[in-house]
C-alpha cells in the first residue's frame, strides 16, 4: 500500500487510541477526587500535577496556566484547542487523517469519527463538561469503542490493518506506562503512594485508568505496587499490558514484512524483539531493581524508537521497485496458497 | 398535494408543470407518491438526509472560519424527472458531441485538418490559453483525448435543450450524483420501487473500465491510481469516493516517482509501477518540469513518460482548447466536418467578439445579453446584463475591447425551472443538467446526470460556489 496511506492510518488510531485513554484518566481521576473531603489548593495541585506529568505535557501545561487546580487541568487535557494532546485536539487529528484516507474506510467507520468529531465541536459537549463530565468522557470512550469494533468487523486482515493495529497497540503500550508512572509522582509515604488517601485509592484510580480493574481481580492479585506493576507489565493475556501489546506489535511487524517471528528485516522489528524478550523474560524484581519510574521512562523511549523505525522503514525508504504489484498481504495463509499452487504445476 | 397546492410555474418552462398547470404525465406517479406525505414529515426526511450528508463528511470548509465550520451543499429532495424518450435524445446528442470533440483534439494536435480547410480559423486555436503546442505529434493511449466530460445542458422556455459549454479537462460532481441518490433512497425509501426509475451505480465501473482500456500495459492487470491535488481542494472527497468505489489508489503528486521514464508510486513494498493516471490536477500542475516551475503538487518527469507512452492520462494533457467558449462556439462545425451529420443538440446562439459584425452586436446590446470570459467556469467572469449595474456594464465594454478574443456574449437563455422547497413553500427555482459522459471503449452515459438548482429567486447561477444547491436525476425507464 501507499506509504503515505500506512503512515496516515497509524497515526490515526494512535490519535483515537489517546484520546480514549484520556478520557479514562481524567473521568477516573475526577471520580476519585470526590473520595477526599474539601483539599486546599496545594493538595489538590498535589493531586492533579502527577497526571499533568504522565501526560508529558507539563511544559505545555505550565505555559498555558498559572494554577494547577480541577478546572485548569481538565479544561487543558479535555477540550483546550491549544494543547494539541487534549481530546478534542486528538479526535481532530484522528479525523484530519481520517479524511485523507477516507477511500480506505468504510462508511461506517468514518461515519463512526466523524460523528465523534462533530459532538465534541457541539454545544451540547461544552455543555456536558461543564455540567455532567461523566457523561462526556463515557460518550467519548463508547465511541471509541464502537470506533474499534467496527474496524475489527469491516477492516480486510491486509496492511492496512496491520498498520492501524501497530498504532494502537504502540499507543497502549506507551498509555499503561505512563499511567502506572503516575504513582511515581506521588509524593512519598507508606509503601511511597500514601500520603494523600489513606489505603488503595490511588492504585485504584491507576488500574482503573488503563481499564484494567474488573481483569485485575479476576486474577485476584491483591491491591500493591508490585502485584499492579506486574499485572500492568508484565499480563500475557491483559490486552492493555505492554507485554501484551508489544507482543502483538512483534507480530504485526512480522506479518507486514513477512519476516518469520523470532528474527528481524528491519531495524523497527529488531528494537521490538528485544523489548518483547526483556518483556517476556522479566519480572518486577527487575523493574523495582531500576526503580519504576526508570524502568518506565526507558521502556518509553524504546517505543518511540519503534515507531521512528516504522516511519524510517515504511514511509521513508521506500525506493526499490517492484516489477509486478506484490501479494496484498503477506500472511501465511497467502504463502501457502503459492506453495499449493506450485505443488499442483509440478503433479 | 398539499405541498404543491399553490405552487406557480410561472413564464418559465416547468419540469412538472404545463403551462395551464397540469401536472406532466410523466411526473403525475411521482407526485402522487409525494402527496401522500405530510409537510412535517417531509421536513423530517429532508433533515435526515441533510443529516446523511454530515455524517458522511460531503461537506465543504467556510473560509475564514477558524472553528473549522463546515457546511453541507444544499440538497433539495423533490427529484428532476425526465422520461425516457427524452434522455435518449440526449443521450444521441452527447455522445455524438464527444465523438466530434475527440476527433477534433486528434485533428489539431496532429494534421490539423479543420484549419487547412478554414472551418476554424487558425488564430482562435493558437490563441487558446490551454491549446498545448508542445503535444503536437504525440500519440495518446485509444487516440482519446476526452476520457471524461461534463457537459452542461440547459432547456429554454421553448423547451429545446441546449448546450451550454463542455467540460473536458477534470468534470467534477459526479459524486454528488451517486450520493444524492443514495439520500434520497433513505429518505423516501420505497418510492423508486414502482416508479421505474433508472439506476445510476454503474458510474465507477464505467469509469474503471475505461481507465483499464486505455491502459499502455498489455500483460496482467494495469495500476491504476486517482491523483488528487490533496485534502484541500474543494473536491477531494469526491476523488476519495471514486477512488473507493474503483478500489484503486488515491495518490497526491509526492506520492509518485518517475524514474527512467516510467511512473511508479511509494508503496510499503517499494515502487510500484503505475499504467494510468485518472488526474483531477491541471495540466497547468501537472509536471513542474514542463508546466509551472511552482506547482508542489505535481510529478517532475511525468511527462517524459506520458510521451513515451509508459502511463497514459485520463483525461489527455491539451484538452482545454476544447472547452474554450470561443472554440465552443465551433462544435456544431466540428460535427459536420468530421462527422458528416447535422448536430443533434445545438449550442446557445453566441457571438465571438472577435468577429468584427459580433462585436458591434455585442457593444450596441451589452444590457440584455451574457457575456463570458473565454476560460472562466464556476460563474466567474461573467456578465449578466439584464441585472448588471451600468458601472459592471462600462468594465465589461472595456474589457471585451481589450482582448476580444476571450470574449463571448449569448442572449439569457431562461432555464427551465423545477419545483423546489424553499422556506416553507414549494416555488420554482431555475436548474441545469450535467451529465457524466465516459468515452473508453464505447460511450457511455449514466443515465441523468447532476442537475443543479440555482436556490436564490429568479438566479440563473447555479454553481455551488455561487448559492446553488442539487438534486437527484430521475431518468425513467418508459
Amino acid at each position: 500500500m501507499l506509504s503515505r496511506v500506512a503512515n496516515t492510518l497509524y497515526w490515526m488510531v494512535r490519535y483515537v487510541e489517546r484520546a480514549d485513554n484520556l478520557a479514562r484518566l481524567i473521568d477516573v481521576n475526577q471520580q476519585l477526587l470526590l473520595d477526599f473531603e474539601r483539599l486546599d489548593s496545594e493538595r489538590l495541585r498535589g493531586f492533579w500535577q502527577p497526571i499533568i506529568l504522565s501526560t508529558g505535557d507539563e511544559e505545555a501545561f505550565s505555559k498555558l496556566y498559572d494554577e494547577t487546580g480541577s478546572d485548569e487541568v481538565i479544561r487543558f487535557l479535555t477540550d483546550d484547542p491549544r494543547n494539541h494532546n487534549s481530546i478534542t485536539s486528538c479526535i481532530a487529528l484522528a479525523r484530519e487523517n481520517a479524511r485523507t484516507v477516507r477511500d480506505q474506510l468504510s462508511d461506517e467507520l468514518w461515519e463512526e469519527l466523524n460523528a465523534l468529531y462533530l459532538f465534541t465541536r457541539s454545544d451540547e459537549a461544552h455543555r456536558l463538561i461543564d455540567s455532567d463530565p461523566p457523561k462526556y468522557y463515557e460518550a467519548v470512550r463508547r465511541s471509541v469503542m464502537t470506533f474499534l469494533g467496527i474496524a475489527a468487523s469491516t477492516i480486510s486482515r491486509n496492511e492496512a490493518w496491520e498498520f492501524m493495529d501497530l498504532g494502537r497497540h504502540l499507543e497502549r503500550a506507551d498509555k499503561t506506562t505512563r499511567f502506572l508512572d503516575v504513582s511515581s509522582y506521588l509524593p512519598p509515604g507508606a509503601d511511597g503512594l500514601e500520603a494523600i488517601s489513606p489505603g488503595v485509592l490511588h492504585w485504584t484510580a491507576i488500574l482503573r485508568s488503563c481499564g484494567a480493574m474488573g481483569a485485575f481481580r479476576a486474577a485476584q492479585h491483591e491491591i500493591s505496587a508490585r502485584g499492579i506493576a506486574d499485572f500492568l507489565i508484565f499480563s500475557k493475556d491483559f490486552p492493555r499490558s505492554v507485554r501484551y501489546c508489544i507482543e502483538k506489535v512483534d507480530a504485526g511487524l512480522h506479518l507486514i514484512s513477512g519476516t518469520p517471528r523470532g528474527s528481524f528485516s528491519n531495524e523497527a522489528e529488531r528494537e521490538a524483539g528485544r523489548v518483547l524478550g526483556d518483556l517476556n523474560f522479566g519480572s518486577t524484581e527487575d523493574v523495582f531493581a531500576t526503580g519504576l519510574h526508570d524502568y518506565l521512562d526507558a521502556l518509553q523511549g524504546r517505543f518511540n524508537r519503534i515507531g521512528a523505525e516504522i516511519f524510517e522503514t515504511y514511509v521513508l525508504m521506500p525506493e526499490r521497485i517492484q516489477s509486478s504489484p506484490g501479494p496484498r498481504s503477506s500472511s501465511l495463509s497467502d504463502v501457502a496458497a503459492w506453495q499449493m499452487e506450485q505443488q499442483q504445476q509440478q503433479q | 398535494m398539499e405541498m404543491f397546492k399553490g405552487y406557480n410555474p410561472g413564464k418559465f418552462y416547468d419540469e412538472m408543470f404545463a403551462d395551464d398547470g397540469a401536472v406532466r404525465s410523466h411526473c403525475a406517479p411521482l407526485l402522487q407518491k409525494f402527496g401522500k406525505i405530510d409537510e412535517r414529515d417531509f421536513l423530517a426526511r429532508k433533515a435526515n438526509s441533510e443529516l446523511y450528508f454530515l455524517r458522511q463528511g460531503i461537506t465543504f470548509n467556510v473560509y475564514h472560519d477558524d472553528r473549522g465550520t463546515e457546511r453541507i451543499f444544499p440538497f433539495d429532495p423533490i427529484p428532476r424527472v425526465m422520461p425516457a424518450s427524452e434522455w435518449e435524445h440526449l443521450e444521441a446528442g452527447l455522445t455524438q458531441r464527444i465523438v466530434a470533440l475527440n476527433l477534433f483534439l486528434h485533428d489539431i494536435y496532429h494534421d490539423q485538418q479543420i484549419l487547412k480547410d478554414e472551418v476554424i480559423p487558425r488564430f482562435y486555436i493558437e490563441q487558446a490559453k490551454h491549446y498545448r503546442p508542445e503535444f503536437r505529434g504525440v500519440d495518446v493511449a485509444a487516440d482519446t483525448y476526452i476520457h471524461i466530460c461534463g457537459s452542461d445542458l440547459i432547456r429554454g422556455a421553448d423547451g429545446v435543450y441546449y448546450v451550454l459549454e463542455d467540460n473536458g479537462r477534470c468534470p467534477s460532481g459526479a459524486s454528488y450524483l451517486l450520493e444524492n441518490r443514495n439520500a434520497l433512497k433513505r429518505a423516501f425509501p420505497g418510492i423508486f420501487e414502482t416508479l421505474g426509475v433508472r439506476p445510476v451505480d454503474s458510474y465507477p465501473r464505467d469509469l474503471l473500465n475505461m481507465l483499464h482500456h486505455i491502459s499502455p500495459r498489455r500483460d496482467g492487470d494495469p495500476v491504476c491510481v486517482l491523483l488528487t491535488p490533496g485534502c484541500h481542494n474543494s473536491a477531494y472527497f469526491e476523488h476519495c469516493y471514486l477512488a473507493r468505489e474503483m478500489g484503486i489508489d488515491i495518490v497526491e503528486g509526492k506520492d509518485l516517482v518517475v524514474v527512467d521514464k516510467f511512473v511508479y508510486m511509494r508503496t510499503t513494498r517499494g515502487l510500484l509501477r503505475v499504467d494510468v493516471i485518472y488526474r483531477r490536477i491541471d495540466d497547468d500542475f501537472i509536471d513542474p518540469v514542463v508546466f509551472r516551475k511552482d506547482s508542489v503538487l505535481g510529478v517532475p518527469g511525468l511527462m517524459n513518460a506520458y510521451r513515451a507512452g509508459n502511463v497514459s492520462l485520463a483525461n489527455a494533457v491539451g484538452t482545454g482548447v476544447a472547452d474554450d467558449k470561443v472554440i465552443y462556439y465551433f462544435v456544431p462545425k466540428m460535427i459536420e466536418y468530421y462527422l458528416g451529420q447535422e448536430p443533434i443538440l445545438p449550442n446557445v446562439p453566441t457571438y465571438l467578439a472577435s468577429e468584427e459584425a459580433d462585436m458591434k452586436y455585442i457593444l450596441a446590446h451589452l444590457p440584455e445579453l451574457v457575456v463570458k470570459a473565454a476560460n472562466e467556469s464556476g460563474g466567474y467572469g461573467m456578465l449578466m446584463g439584464p441585472t448588471a449595474t451600468k458601472d459592471e456594464i462600462a468594465d465589461f465594454r472595456d474589457r471585451i475591447i481589450a482582448d476580444p478574443r476571450n470574449y463571448i456574449a449569448q442572449p439569457v437563455i431562461s432555464l427551465s425551472t423545477s419545483p423546489t422547497w424553499c422556506d416553507g413553500a414549494m416555488e420554482g427555482r431555475h436548474i441545469d443538467l450535467r451529465p457524466y459522459i465516459i468515452y473508453g471503449k464505447d460511450v457511455k452515459i449514466v443515465p441523468g446526470g447532476l442537475t443543479r438548482v440555482a436556490l436564490t429567486k429568479d438566479s440563473l447561477i447555479v454553481n455551488s460556489s455561487q448559492g446553488g444547491g442539487s438534486k437527484d436525476t430521475w431518468v425513467l425507464r418508459h
